[in-house]
């Protein structure tokens, strides 16, 4: 599969790429079950190459459950199946010949609750160079120094990398997980609610981080908070019972959207 | 307005008298430490002639002469530690592996349910079984392999010959099988109980399972596996009908585990029925030496507990 086997530091170099992908991950007919229970109806979309998309939309609206499937993350649950695609640049998640680890290896992913591993700081960083039989120092020390300067975090924790991870703040323990989730230069990055358990101001540190970080990741953030989406996204998505009810640029969403149900949610009619 | 305000705040209610809840529980713990305290000091005193005529000598040197009333329990020391150490280390591979494959997903819920079941019934047999059980099925194997052992690597002193039937390996194998229930239910319960988000982070970096289990959630687990294994070394240590069956009951120190030996436990089930004079006192010393050495492993392990949990704390 491509995503596996090309070098991931190639996707990465700025302006030197061929312009950017308008459909970098394309959703085709997708429906979702759990159980007998449908999640995701018909969903169609297509995610711009290094942009911000968001997914809004009320609790249960399935917007979580489309995320989960960019990197198969759903398939740790029993009782799953799905019709329709998703292809990221071109391929199938769902070839035959896809290996979800290495499906994953290329897929940032960013919780809703921030879980760093109880080691140390640098060994957070470093765990998915780890997996991947990397163990040079050097290159572990140039990607822990690069990670968490690309989190934004690499001045608050350059002198106690080796100290526990949990002695961290909730912000700082967050955008250490975002720089594990960055640390093998993987081409998306997959943030679910990545604020919501944050204070104003770690808020405001990881949003920017969000906007820093598109130059180089294609990025899909679900967000509960619509400022946040008219802060930092590029186009949004609005999920509706499981239905993609409207997607659009994101000024547009918030300014001039197309449906009813759009303008009820965003206006606060419900929700 | 002011009447209800005087209701909540007046002493009318509150009760500042000694309630029948507090007064029942405060004596239920009470009642508890006074137990501990009551046997050791029944215990001291019955050991006190030995203590007074051997001291610290019981505890280094090996005879155990009834008739010439000389006495010291280094050999029951050592083959209690020895023992246990042994059961563990057969135990602990073996029932962490068990708890990772019943934490895990690799069956059906249903399925795993079932062999957890199956493997906390072992808690459930009588230690008088397990001895029977050992002295038919345990006895045969260890003695042919013990005789395989001595011919090929009888320069080793652990397996130095003769191999005897009842010895030191006999009992921990059993021993081993008693306290894997301990060992499973508790690492079990500890590896169920790692948040599904350091699961999650763990595959979503594209971990195998393999690596989700070896690097994130075992040292997660970490205090609750060794709170386990202390559990079991301390059941271990004071098991007394089974091992009195197996091990032989010698007080020739050896270093073959292939060799008789004896424990604390077995020494006074063996002896206290036909004891008298010097010989009582002298158990009751090595009782009093028994529930040291189980309560130094309890220390031991309670701060080995404290220092994992603090290497993990605030994952919660």
């Amino acid at each position: 599969m491509q995503i596996s086997n090309e070098a991931p530091a190639k996707l990465t170099t700025d302006h030197t790429n061929p312009p950017e992908r308008p459909d970098f991950i394309s959703v085709k007919d997708f429906n979702f079950f759990y159980g007998k229970k449908q999640a995701l109806h018909t969903i169609n979309m297509d995610i711009p190459e290094r942009q911000v998309t968001a997914f809004i939309g009320p609790s249960g609206c399935g917007k979580s459950t489309l995320l989960r499937n960019f990197n198969r993350m759903n398939e740790l649950i029993d009782g799953i199946h799905h019709t329709g695609d998703i292809r990221i640049l071109g391929k199938s998640i769902y070839d035959k010949g896809v290996e979800v680890i290495s499906l994953r290896r290329s897929i940032g992913m960013v919780f809703q609750k921030s879980n760093p591993f109880p080691k140390s700081i640098y060994e957070n960083v470093v765990f998915a160079l780890r997996i991947s039989g990397i163990s040079k120092k050097s290159d572990l020390d140039e990607c822990v120094e690069r990670s968490l300067r690309g989190a934004a975090l690499w001045n608050e924790v350059k002198d106690r990398l080796h100290e526990s991870a949990l002695g961290l703040s909730g912000g700082q323990m967050q955008r250490l997980c975002i720089a594990r989730a960055i640390a093998n230069r993987p081409k998306v990055l997959l943030m679910d609610e990545p604020c919501s358990a944050l204070d104003p101001i770690a808020t405001v540190k990881v949003e920017e981080l969000i906007r820093e970080l598109k130059r180089q990741f294609t990025i899909v953030i679900v967000t509960h908070n619509m400022q946040q989406a008219t802060r930092c996204s590029d186009k949004t998505a609005f999920f509706y019972l499981g239905k993609l009810v409207e997607y659009a640029d994101t000024p547009k969403i918030f300014s001039n959207p197309s449906e009813k149900q759009t303008e009820d949610y965003i206006t606060g009619r419900f929700g | 307005m002011s009447a209800p305000e005087k209701d909540i705040i007046s002493p009318a209610g509150y009760r500042p008298a000694p309630d029948l809840f507090r007064i029942l529980c405060q004596t239920a713990s009470l009642l508890t430490v006074l137990m501990l305290g009551w046997i050791i000091y029944e215990i001291l005193e019955s050991a006190w002639p030995s203590i007074q005529k051997f001291g610290f000598d019981f505890m280094t040197t090996s005879a155990w002469v009834p008739n010439r009333e000389r006495f010291g329990v280094l050999p029951f020391i050592i083959g209690t530690v020895a023992s246990s150490l042994l059961a563990i280390l057969l135990a602990f591979p073996l029932g962490v592996a068990i708890a990772i494959f019943l934490s895990e997903n690799f069956l059906s819920a249903s399925i795993r349910q079932t062999m957890r079941f199956v493997v906390e019934m072992l808690a459930a047999i009588p230690s008088v079984v397990y001895g029977l059980w050992g002295i038919f099925v345990i006895i045969p194997i260890v003695k042919a392999f013990g005789d395989w052992a001595v011919g090929s690597m009888g320069d080793f002193p652990l397996f130095s010959g003769p191999a005897y039937g009842n010895s030191l390996l006999t009992a921990s194998v059993v021993l081993a099988i008693m306290i894997l229930p301990t060992i499973t239910a508790i690492s079990r319960n500890a590896l169920a109980s790692v948040p599904k988000t350091l699961r999650e982070g763990a595959y979503a970096l594209g971990s195998t399972r393999w690596e989700a289990i070896f690097s994130v959630i075992l040292p997660t687990a970490a205090p609750g596996i060794v709170a386990a294994t202390i559990l079991g070394l301390g059941r271990a240590m004071g098991e007394t009908m089974a091992v009195a069956m197996l091990i032989g009951n010698s007080s020739r120190l050896s270093w073959s585990i292939l060799s008789p030996s004896g424990t604390l436990a077995g020494l006074l089930a063996n002896q206290f029925g036909e004891a008298q004079g010097l010989q009582v006192n002298s158990l009751m010393y090595a009782a009093l030496i028994l529930i040291g050495i189980t309560l130094i492993v309890n220390l031991l392990g309670e701060a080995v507990l404290r220092h994992t949990q603090k290497q993990t704390a605030g994952i919660r």
